[in-house]
């Protein structure tokens, strides 16, 4: 799922600052999974909102919104009757949500209230982890099911650098395994550890971000 | 004698003898004096001087600007670079200019993630993007296509190509301990010439993973020279231990150096030990030693470990 987290509450303040009426709009999709930015986050954001514009000598009124996919249009027109009567959205939706709404009400002000952070799985609860980066070169084949370039601090795709520490965890973060520890183990334990053996080229980052904004045509889907 | 470049390393190597490294850290500052300092008193001590490349991330001098002030001066450097910090754009057209500037060794590594940068002291750059274009394997493949078949890594040829001995990382005893020969064995067949280890203190352990790079003969395809780095306390000692990946220290190290008088003394004590015990290892062919803000202290532990004069050669 698309991750993301709220934003520090007085960056919210701060943007609102001005403003009198308020539309907040969750999605009920990825950041309702991540419980970022689904109902419930609206319905609890909301109350903190308006005490935190009042106390900052801003009152505001806040109105509340769940779309089921906030990233597709004919949720995003259910907008459509609000949106008048207000004069600006906070989005905790994930960065396509809260560009989808920009772009279809374009006279309207629209504020993140979250930041979106990653495409990661449930861990444990209350625990999520990145698993894909979107590079548009998917080698999973290849590293027995676990994506090192997600999941290694430096993409690396030749096996683990230096900076395992001794339980095996990633030198920059404590907590995370590092994924090169995890599919050499999962390669010795098929007996398939020479497939890691292979010298890995350098890879072709072309089909992700960094070959310019990903647009992608599907002639058989064109009108 | 079948030289790919003919750095002094290489000829040091090829003859044969214990080689030498020491690591130059550059300055956080502009003064080319400060490089040309450590150059005085570090002179004749060593082959070859490796210049760090930012190292835990913290910027620094870079350390093509500081190889070429170790080199105007007379010694030859090992110009370290990371993967951190450039694609492979900047890191061929850093290459082509550190030749073109008569540097002929360059050690590939990864490089320390950003956020080691605010690990210590120093607020460091733990915000700034990471690049990871290529990784420290792939470098090498790159440097070697650049030396010996005159293309670049998308496949132009260069009007002239570049002339570097090809140095990687070793960190033996990180884990999972079983993949870091294979891992090794990845260096060496992407071209890797010679090999610096991470720091040894464990020495059974360390000679341990050397005897099974030898068995699969890649001792000598690319020769070792471990690292070795100065202890100054035991404090020093237990951070580095729990703290470093990949640097295992024995608990009497540390004892020794909690019990000593004079730690200093102690410190070079056993750095000349360590240097003594990796000379004694089928396949080490030389020492990288690292005196981490300390680097006079070599000129009192070089003599001490018996690494002198350093060799003659052609």
């Amino acid at each position: 799922m698309i991750v993301a987290e709220w934003k520090p509450l007085p960056e919210i303040i701060e943007k609102l600052r001005g403003h009198k009426n308020v539309l907040l709009v969750g999605c009920a999709t990825c950041v309702a999974e991540c419980a970022a930015g689904g109902e419930r986050e609206v319905e609890t954001l909301a109350p903190l909102l308006t005490m935190a514009m009042k106390a900052d000598d801003n009152p505001i009124q806040i109105q509340t919104k769940t779309l089921e996919r906030q990233c597709e249009w004919e949720f995003v027109e259910q907008l459509a009757d609000i949106i008048p009567n207000v004069d600006a959205v906070v989005s905790i939706a994930c960065g396509i949500g809260i560009q989808a709404i920009a772009e279809r009400y374009p006279y309207m002000r629209v504020y993140p209230g979250v930041n979106t952070t990653s495409l990661a799985i449930r861990e444990q609860p209350g625990i999520w982890m990145s698993r894909c980066a979107a590079c548009g070169d998917c080698i999973l084949g290849e590293t027995f099911g676990l994506c090192p370039i997600a999941r290694c601090a430096k993409s690396l795709l030749n096996g683990p650098c230096g900076g395992t520490r001794k339980n095996g965890k990633c030198e920059v973060d404590e907590n995370a395994d590092c994924v090169w520890r995890l599919i050499i183990e999962k390669a010795e334990s098929r007996g398939e550890l020479n497939k890691l053996l292979e010298i890995r080229k350098t890879k072709d980052w072309s089909n992700s971000r960094h070959g310019g904004p990903k647009r992608i045509v599907r002639e058989d889907l064109r009108p | 004698m079948n030289l790919r470049v003919g750095s002094r390393l290489e000829r040091v190597l090829a003859g044969g003898h214990f080689a030498v490294t020491l690591e130059v850290g550059p300055p956080q500052g502009s003064d080319p004096e400060a490089i040309r300092k450590k150059a005085s008193f570090l002179r004749g001590l060593a082959d070859a001087y490796n210049v760090t490349d930012n190292q835990t991330a913290v910027v620094r001098m870079s350390s093509i600007a500081g190889a070429k002030i170790l080199l105007d001066e007379g010694l030859e450097p090992v110009m370290q670079m990371t993967c951190r910090d450039r694609n492979r754009i900047a890191m061929q057209s850093d290459l082509l200019g550190a030749s073109a500037l008569g540097i002929r060794n360059c050690l590939c590594i990864s490089g320390d993630h950003q956020k080691a940068s605010a690990a210590g002291k120093l607020k460091g750059h733990p915000g700034a993007k990471n690049v990871y274009d290529v990784d420290s394997i792939q470098l090498i493949t790159i440097l070697k296509g650049m030396r010996d078949n005159g293309v670049q890594e998308g496949g132009d040829k260069l009007t002239s190509p570049t002339k570097f001995l090809i140095g990687a990382a070793w960190t033996p005893l990180a884990p999972p301990e079983s993949f870091r020969v294979l891992r090794l064995a990845k260096k060496v067949e992407a071209g890797a010439d010679f090999i610096q280890t991470q720091a040894v203190f464990d020495v059974p352990r360390f000679a341990a993973s050397v005897a099974k790079a030898c068995d699969m003969g890649l001792t000598d395809r690319a020769p070792i020279l471990a690292g070795i780095i100065v202890p100054r306390s035991a404090r020093m000692l237990k951070y580095m231990n729990s703290n470093v990946p990949g640097i295992e220290i024995p608990d009497d190290l540390i004892g020794r150096m909690e019990s000593a008088k004079d730690p200093k003394a102690e410190g070079y004590k056993i750095t000349v030990e360590l240097i003594q015990a990796v000379r004694a290892i089928v396949g080490i062919r030389g020492v990288h030693l690292q005196a981490i803000e300390a680097e006079e202290t070599l000129v009192e532990i070089i003599p001490m470990a018996g690494l002198l004069p350093r060799p003659e050669v052609k």
